[in-house]
C-alpha cells in the first residue's frame, strides 16, 4: 500500500469508528438524563417549566459530545487536510 | 460537497470575496433592522395595537421572562445583548424554509464570532457589576489552585459554544443534502421541520449558556436582602 492509499484508508475507518463510538455515550448519558427528568416530571408537575428548560440545556450540552465527534468525522471524509496535502503533492508532480 | 456556505463565493474580485455567508448575514441584520423600524414606527399604548407590535411585544417579553428565570437579577440590563444573538440565530434558522437560503449559522466564522462576542462581553458584564477587582477575584474563588482551570474553561466554552452551533447547523444541512440524494421527495422535508426545531432549540441554548456565563461572572457576593424561599421553583 502506497501512502495515498494509507491516509485514505485509515480517514474512512477512523471517521466510522469516530462517529459510531462517540454516539454511544452521549445516547447513554440523554437516556439517563430524560429518564430522570421523567421521573421528576411525574413527581413534581408543577416544576415542569424549571425541569423542561434544564433538561433542554443539559440535552445541549451532552449532544455536543455527539455533534463534536460528527464534526471530526466529516472533517476527515470532506475537508481531510492530509488527503489534501497528498492531493497537492501528487498533482505537483 | 459544501462543507459550509463559505465555499459558496458569489462575486470576487482579488483579494476580495463576497461569499455566501456575508450575503446571508448582511441580508438577515437588514430584515430584522427594518423590520422592527417599520413595526416600532407607530407604537400605541393603548388597547389597540397592530398585530406586529403585538408579536414584537411577546417576543421582547418572553426573551426577558427567559433571561431571568436563568438567574440573572437585573433582565433590562442584558435584553440587549441577549435578546440580539437569540433573534439573530433563531431567524437565521426560521429562513431555512426559503429555497436557496443557507443559514450563516452554519459556519464556523459567524459561530466564532458570536462566541466571541459572549468571550469578550461577559467580562465587560462581570466588571461592570462587581469592579475590576471583583472580578478578577472571581477567578480565584475556591482557592489560588483553581486559576489555571478557571481561566482554561473560559476559553473552552467559548470553544464549545461555536463548534455546538456550527455542529447542529452544519450537520441539518448535511443530513438534507444527503438524503436528498437517498430518498427524494418526503423524507427531506421531514427533516427540513426537525432542522427548524434544532435551530430554535439552538438559539434557546445560546443564548441561555450566555445568560448563564454573565450570571456566574455577575454573582455578587452579598447575601440576598431578603432570604429565596426554598421552595420556590
Amino acid at each position: 500500500m502506497d501512502s495515498m492509499t494509507l491516509i485514505a484508508v485509515a480517514s474512512i475507518v477512523t471517521s466510522g469508528l469516530t462517529i459510531s463510538v462517540g454516539c454511544v455515550g452521549p445516547a447513554l448519558g440523554e437516556g439517563r438524563s430524560v429518564a430522570t427528568a421523567l421521573t421528576a416530571l411525574a413527581q413534581q408537575p408543577d416544576a415542569s417549566a424549571t425541569i423542561t428548560r434544564t433538561l433542554f440545556v443539559g440535552l445541549a450540552m451532552i449532544e455536543s459530545t455527539a455533534i463534536y465527534c460528527f464534526v471530526v468525522s466529516m472533517i476527515l471524509i470532506f475537508a481531510n487536510p492530509f488527503w489534501n496535502h497528498v492531493i497537492a503533492q501528487a498533482a505537483g508532480k | 460537497m459544501r462543507l459550509s456556505p463559505d465555499a459558496l463565493i458569489f462575486w470576487q474580485h482579488g483579494f476580495l470575496k463576497l461569499n455566501a455567508t456575508i450575503v446571508f448575514t448582511w441580508g438577515l441584520m437588514l430584515v430584522l433592522a427594518i423590520g422592527s423600524r417599520l413595526v416600532t414606527r407607530k407604537l400605541s399604548t393603548d388597547l389597540k395595537r397592530s398585530r406586529w407590535q403585538n408579536l414584537l411585544e411577546i417576543v421582547v417579553t418572553g426573551i426577558e421572562q427567559q433571561i431571568a428565570d436563568a438567574g440573572l437579577r437585573d433582565a433590562k440590563r442584558y435584553l440587549g445583548f441577549l435578546g440580539t444573538l437569540f433573534l439573530f440565530i433563531a431567524t437565521a434558522d426560521l429562513f431555512t424554509v426559503i429555497p436557496g437560503y443557507e443559514p450563516p449559522t452554519g459556519s464556523l466564522s459567524t459561530t466564532a464570532a458570536l462566541a466571541l462576542c459572549v468571550f469578550v462581553a461577559v467580562p465587560l458584564f462581570g466588571i461592570w457589576d462587581q469592579g475590576m477587582g471583583g472580578y478578577l477575584k472571581s477567578y480565584m474563588e475556591p482557592t489560588v489552585i483553581m486559576l489555571p482551570f478557571n481561566i482554561i474553561s473560559e476559553l473552552s466554552r467559548t470553544l464549545a459554544l461555536s463548534v455546538r452551533l456550527f455542529g447542529n447547523m452544519m450537520s441539518g444541512v448535511m443530513i438534507i443534502g444527503i438524503l436528498l440524494t437517498i430518498t427524494p421527495f418526503l423524507f427531506p422535508v421531514v427533516m427540513t421541520a426537525l432542522g427548524l426545531l434544532t435551530g430554535m432549540v439552538q438559539a434557546y441554548i445560546f443564548t441561555i449558556l450566555a445568560a448563564v456565563y454573565i450570571a456566574a461572572a455577575t454573582r455578587t457576593r452579598k447575601p440576598d436582602p431578603e432570604p429565596a424561599p426554598a421552595s420556590k421553583t
